[in-house]
């Protein structure tokens, strides 16, 4: 993997020429979690499928660009709410899928190895049905993983998950993802709050950047900090509805 | 079990009704045969029928295998180029507005008496609603997949083989299940309009012949086989999976 860049997005995003977002400034520091926070369509998943160099419902008018000045093509990989496991694959076959769908020979060895990391070396040939939701979470991990990109794309990977398990996958995320160039979008504070070097919350008219604890992540979510950041980043939200 | 109870039960009722129509009225067998009657006519006849109906299975298991492979070969082609679609849907669309059965004499006329305009017949029948299932479950897959796909560079060809398709097999199996209902009608009219063998050929020989009880025991022959061929195309389609 080559060493992770910082992202910088300028621009306005419209949607059949009405302004959804922008214009915008954002950067994304390098090798760090930028998690992103703002209230339902003001287009936090716009900016992550902008990013990754997907179509939007609408019309993106700036530039996102890399701190190498190297093209995002090809090093960004993306993380769903939705695990996105195929159902027809084994857990071994799924978190390989990358390498099957460029029709290369998959690194096998490897591949068990990030599933040894995730916890999941005893379920290898199960399918993505017998698993549970965190099970199958962890598998989109490693097939996130697998993929060895210095960007990571996470798209509220963690919201359909019970507390307790949303918990460890958080965990597990910031450990396997350190070093990485990691955008979360999320809706949570606490979770911003635990796991993000910063947090940006975004509005139809700007990003706005709010302060981070002095604490590196992965915070301790009980400490009196970060309840404390946490409930004024709540209240922030909330005055901006 | 209970199913099958239910299946028995509900025959058994219809064979006492059809019976019982026969001795109230008293119509002549020539027009309504007994189910008694029926039953003799096929045991004495066995040896035809079983005959015909191994020429009928022929053209039918034929013409599904054909129309299998290329209806769901189209259906590829047509998912795999917007273009193609755009050029070949309204074409295939066109297509199903003429009746087939209407093609049944120029069908004879070209390919002969023989199994072949038979088997074309099942063929061009079953096409259509082959395509037409396997091509919607192959774009119907969710987007997200797909982005994800685009995401880790996946060539066209690679997404097709180990995303469109396997998600799309059950909408195949909808289609195969349909199509084995439908062979059996392609053949038989193929049948009808021009042939020395066959279900068909003896239902039209025995109708003009006044032997209406062997046409009843042709015509219970043609429907177990479809019924036969339905639950065994079910049961291979059922090991398609379900995405």
């Amino acid at each position: 993997m080559t060493q992770a860049p910082a992202i910088h997005v300028r621009g306005t995003h419209e949607v059949d020429g009405v302004r959804q977002f922008g214009p915008l400034d954002v950067r994304m520091p390098a090798g760090k979690w930028t998690c992103i926070l703002g209230r339902s369509g003001v287009g936090k998943s716009t900016l992550l499928r902008l990013i990754a160099g997907l179509t939007t419902a609408g019309e993106f008018d700036g530039h996102i660009t890399t701190s190498d000045a190297g093209t995002l093509e090809g090093r960004v990989t993306v993380m769903a709410q939705s695990d996105l496991l195929l159902p027809w694959l084994s857990v071994l076959e799924n978190t390989v899928l990358g390498a099957r769908l460029r029709g290369e020979d998959p690194d096998m060895k490897k591949a068990q190895g990030l599933l040894d990391r995730v916890g999941l070396s005893g379920h290898l040939d199960k399918r993505p049905n017998a698993l549970s939701g965190g099970m199958r979470q962890r598998t989109a991990l490693a097939r996130t993983l697998m993929e060895d990109r210095p960007i990571a794309l996470l798209d509220e990977p963690f919201s359909a998950l019970d507390a307790s398990t949303r918990a460890d996958m958080q965990e597990l995320a910031a450990e396997v993802l350190a070093a990485k160039t990691v955008l979360l979008v999320t809706h949570d504070p606490a979770e911003a709050v635990r796991l993000g070097h910063q947090i940006t919350v975004l509005t139809p008219d700007a990003a706005q950047t709010w302060p981070t604890l002095h604490i590196p992540p992965i915070r301790d979510q009980y400490a009196p900090a970060t309840v404390g950041c946490q409930a004024g980043l709540l209240a922030h939200l909330r005055e901006m509805r | 079990m209970t199913r099958i109870c239910h299946v028995l039960g509900a025959c058994a009722f219809a064979l006492f009704l059809w019976q019982g129509i026969v001795w109230i009225t008293g119509v002549p067998s020539f027009i309504l045969p007994s189910p008694l009657r029926v039953a003799q006519a096929a045991v004495t006849n066995r040896a035809i029928i079983a005959e015909n109906t191994l020429v009928t299975a022929t053209e039918v298991i034929l013409g599904l295998i054909i129309g299998t492979v290329s209806g769901a070969t189209t259906a590829i082609q047509l998912a795999s180029s917007a273009r193609l679609h755009r050029l070949v849907i309204p074409l295939l669309v066109f297509t199903q507005a003429v009746p087939v059965f209407a093609l049944a004499p120029i069908l004879t006329l070209w390919f002969g008496y023989g199994i072949t305009s038979k088997v074309v017949m099942a063929v061009l029948i079953i096409y259509f609603p082959v395509t037409s299932a396997f091509y919607d479950g192959l774009t119907r897959v969710p987007a997200d997949v797909l982005d994800m796909a685009k995401t880790m560079r996946g060539t066209k060809r690679q997404i097709m083989r180990r995303i469109k398709i396997p998600h799309a097999l059950p909408s195949l199996g909808t289609g195969l299940k349909l199509a084995a209902v439908y062979a059996p009608i392609g053949a038989v009219i193929g049948e009808w309009v021009g042939a020395s063998k066959g279900l068909g050929y003896l239902m039209l020989l025995a109708n003009g012949r006044a032997k209406t009880d062997l046409m009843f025991a042709s015509l219970f022959t043609l429907a177990i086989m479809t019924l036969l061929l339905h639950l065994a195309v079910s049961k291979a389609t059922a090991t398609l999976g379900a995405p």
